[in-house]
């Protein structure tokens, strides 16, 4: 049985979090389960599908192929810290203008990917985009609209 | 028109009976306000419903479709329900057009079975033609008993219920629609109503539903389909704190604090199955054939539909030029985002479920008939869903969930896996379509022979002019569950038929273009072949034309593909010409035809279910793949705006005709005809290559 006195403290989108760090638990779980951060989505379980993309330290990462235990002191952003002070991050408004979703299940990871993308690439191509986001699934497939909408995002000058 | 049955594919397992609309309890749950108390004069037969399940009416009180509050705020209701096809934002600019309103006052209340007048489900594109009518009339009914003005101006707080409201009460109301040339909101692209709640991870769908001392479950599934439970040991799971193993028959589920430790009490059980020897996906096609006549898992019974006319084998006999062909289509998978969940919660007999089905209702009635408990115990509360694609019409998901919360006394939680998903909802159905046909010298087509094994009736006649003609859907003995997918078999029927045209057109020496015009009549399929040419430029090159009608939609569409010697083809440009009678949003539009054409792509090209002996050989994205961002062609939509026609739905038939012109696009690249759904499939153990020579 694990050790239940065995404890992380971690900082999701600006908040210290301490939870249990039994080795079978995923990122995503505690994040959707335990701190009913529930936009960050389960798709595949298998890292194949992006939908449960968040941000590690800038870093995008698979949540559900994370073990918490190794969050440890770590900064994780999900969807619901990227809007700052009522006001949307432009990755997210350039969603909003294009409609860059049909059911919105993949678009929290999509927009966590395009994030860590812009954080790297201010200026993306197609080339890079469609290099990027390789590994999320829009079922709908409204990838044109999501790669016009980082280049949106891009030309609006995303901050960081 | 040859009458075939409904398409057999849709599941319309509906309710035996339904318990009256429950206005008082309705009203209660709203909290008041202004009743628009009066009846309209006519009301829409209820859509797919009525005939076939002892005709359910659509209600005809205007309150059952709408309420006003004093603040003049607007609820609607329909049984209707979101999965991406953006129903909800369509539905709300249809009462906001008749009723003045502006869309941000309008909430839509959809597919709730305690709240929403019932509906038989969300498929077949019937939301547009069908609920866009119904709303329209019941808020412009209700427009006629307000005062006149801008609705901003109305003192909504003076109103009497006693008075202006209702003036109709008792007698009906006849409801004045605006003509489509005075829609000022319909027509236009205001963006997806709750789409801030989509980029801002606000939205709960059902796998985000959180209730007060809510438990996981998981589902102890059969190593193989048909498989029965021989022994089990659950005493290891028994032992493990907080788990609770339910046992009722086949069914074995677990029960825990966390969907973790409910995995692992699941991974503790210990189960023997016995399953009969059971056919593979290498034999498909051959077994298709041979089963032919079988029952098909439906509603059986031999060949049928199919009348002839003329007389197709003299036609044959006489003809100039003739060709017999083979066209097949593999099992595929909807692998829609959200996989089947369900939360469900017992308060005594009363059940509460949360899940993301495209039939609330439909579900209602499974879970009444799981528990024999009555309809009206049952709350069936759908979420808008991560996608459906018709592959979210049952509610197993749901009938587990309720399984597992009576055993467990609490609310539970059950999302299904990824190789759940894969594994055990249903697929769309494999097939087998044999053609033959003739042309005169002309590039006429004379003779015209389709026969459809197992895939389905849905597009199955040709709009094509021939005189000779034969055709028949065959169901037979399937070796997997199928059921509803975005276009049924249209996009199979679609797939053999301008796969053939094509292949006619070779033969009769007459360009692809200009020998389905010169034998098609049908001035709205040769409008979208023709803008679909126009835009695409068309003439010699890698090209590939495809066309075709569905559910009230025409479509056409032209593809261009880049072909390396050892690689598969690539698509690297698609144009679709769409015309759905009058549009209702435009932008949407064009987002679901760029949708069901990157959606096509997998089908067209590399999607398929493997399966073994009662096992799915490919239940994982990493072996069965779907389109991504590197798949996606250059894509332009033409929409064809037809203000002077009714409205039809679009979810579904704009996906029929990208096969078709991309195998026709390869044959005009390398006079390759690749005649198997998919082109190049990926992974082991895929279905073989349907031959090219006709049985008949």
């Amino acid at each position: 049985m694990p050790d239940m006195d065995q404890t992380i403290q971690f900082v999701v989108n600006g908040t210290r979090h301490q939870v249990d760090a039994e080795p079978e638990r995923t990122l995503l779980t505690v994040l959707r389960d335990e701190l009913d951060l529930t936009g960050t989505k389960y798709g595949c379980g298998e890292g194949q599908c992006g939908a449960c993309t968040v941000l590690i330290d800038g870093a995008p990462a698979r949540s559900c192929q994370t073990r918490v235990a190794a969050m440890g002191g770590r900064k994780i952003t999900t969807i619901e810290g990227l809007e700052e002070h009522g006001r949307l991050h432009p990755l997210q408004e350039a969603f909003l203008e294009v409609e860059a979703m049909q059911c919105g299940y993949c678009t929290a990871g999509m927009i966590l990917s395009g994030v860590a993308l812009l954080r790297k690439n201010a200026n993306p191509d197609e080339a890079a985009i469609t290099q990027a986001m390789q590994g999320n699934v829009c079922r709908c497939g409204t990838y044109p609209r999501i790669v016009a909408a980082v280049r949106i995002a891009a030309r609006k000058g995303a901050r960081a | 028109m040859i009458p075939f049955e409904p398409e057999r594919y849709e599941l319309l397992a509906g309710p035996a009976y339904n318990f009256p609309f429950d206005r008082r309890g309705f009203f209660k749950s709203l909290g008041g306000g202004i009743v628009v108390a009066s009846f309209l004069a006519t009301a829409n037969a209820q859509e797919s419903g009525g005939g076939r399940r002892g005709g359910q009416s659509a209600p005809k009180e205007i309150s059952a479709w709408l309420h006003i509050d004093r603040n003049g705020a607007v609820t609607a209701y329909t049984g209707k329900v979101e999965v991406g096809q953006n129903a909800r934002t369509s539905l709300t600019q249809a009462v906001a057009e008749e009723l003045g309103a502006p869309m941000s006052a309008i909430e839509m209340v959809m597919g709730d079975t305690a709240r929403t007048p019932f509906d038989m489900g969300t498929f077949g594109s019937m939301t547009t033609p069908q609920m866009i009518p119904q709303l329209r009339k019941a808020a412009a009914a209700a427009r006629q008993l307000l005062p006149a003005g801008e609705w901003k101006a109305i003192d909504f707080s003076k109103i009497d219920e006693s008075g202006v409201f209702n003036r109709g009460n008792g007698s009906a109301t006849e409801a004045v629609m605006k003509p489509t040339a005075k829609w000022a909101v319909l027509g236009t692209s205001p963006h997806k109503v709750h789409g801030r709640d989509m980029v801002t991870g606000k939205h709960r769908y059902t796998t985000d539903v959180k209730l007060p001392g809510m438990l996981y479950g998981r589902i102890l599934r059969p190593e193989r389909f048909n498989g029965k439970l021989v022994s089990l040991d659950a005493s290891a799971a028994k032992r493990m704190a907080g788990v609770t193993v339910v046992e009722d028959g086949s069914f074995v589920g677990v029960v825990a604090s966390t969907t973790s430790a409910a995995s692992s009490a699941l991974a503790a059980l210990k189960a023997e199955w016995n399953a009969p020897a059971q056919t593979s996906s290498k034999t498909l096609f051959s077994d298709l054939r041979q089963t032919r006549g079988g029952s098909g898992g439906g509603r059986g019974g031999g060949g049928r539909g199919g009348t002839e006319t003329g007389s197709v084998d003299k036609a044959m006999a006489e003809a100039d030029k003739k060709l017999e062909r083979t066209y097949t289509v593999a099992y595929i998978a909807h692998a829609p985002l959200e996989p089947r969940a369900a939360v469900a919660s017992w308060s005594g007999d009363k059940l509460t479920v949360w899940t993301g089905t495209q039939r609330p209702f439909g579900v209602r009635s499974e879970l009444a008939q799981s528990f024999h408990i009555p309809e009206e115990n049952i709350r069936v509360i759908m979420p808008d869903t991560g996608s459906g694609y018709g592959g979210k019409h049952t509610g197993e998901a749901a009938i587990e969930a309720a399984r597992l919360a009576k055993a467990a006394g609490k609310p539970v939680k059950l999302v299904w896996t990824r190789e759940e998903e894969f594994t055990w909802a249903y697929f769309r159905p494999a097939g087998v379509i044999d053609v033959r046909s003739a042309v005169d010298k002309n590039g006429r087509l004379t003779a015209w022979e389709f026969h459809n094994y197992n895939s389905g009736t849905s597009a199955i006649n040709t709009l094509y002019d021939v005189p000779n003609k034969k055709i028949e859907f065959h169901p037979v003995d399937a070796p997997l569950r199928s059921g509803s997918y975005r276009g049924l078999a249209g996009t199979a029927n679609h797939f053999a038929r301008e796969c053939h045209m094509d292949e006619m057109a070779a033969l009769a020496g007459v360009e692809p273009l200009e020998f389905r015009l010169r034998n098609l009549k049908d001035d709205r399929l040769r409008a979208v072949l023709q803008a679909a040419a126009e835009k695409f430029g068309w003439g010699k090159g890698n090209f590939g034309i495809a066309g075709g009608f569905e559910k009230g939609s025409y479509v056409a569409t032209c593809a261009e593909v880049r072909v390396e010697a050892g690689k598969p083809a690539r698509v690297v440009r698609v144009v679709q010409a769409y015309e759905c009678g009058a549009v209702v949003n435009p932008d949407q539009l064009r987002n679901q035809n760029e949708g069901a054409v990157i959606m096509g792509l997998g089908g067209a090209l590399f999607e398929a279910i493997s399966f073994d002996n009662g096992k799915i050989l490919n239940p994982h994205f990493a072996r069965y793949r779907v389109p991504r961002f590197r798949d996606v062609p250059k894509i332009e939509i033409v929409l064809v705006d037809r203000k002077d026609l009714p409205s039809a739905g679009a979810g579904e038939t704009p996906i029929m005709t990208l096969a078709p012109a991309i195998a026709n696009a390869i044959f005009a690249a390398t006079g390759e005809r690749l005649r198997s759904m998919p082109m190049f499939p990926a992974g082991d153990a895929q279905p073989s290559q349907g031959g090219s020579a006709a049985v008949f």
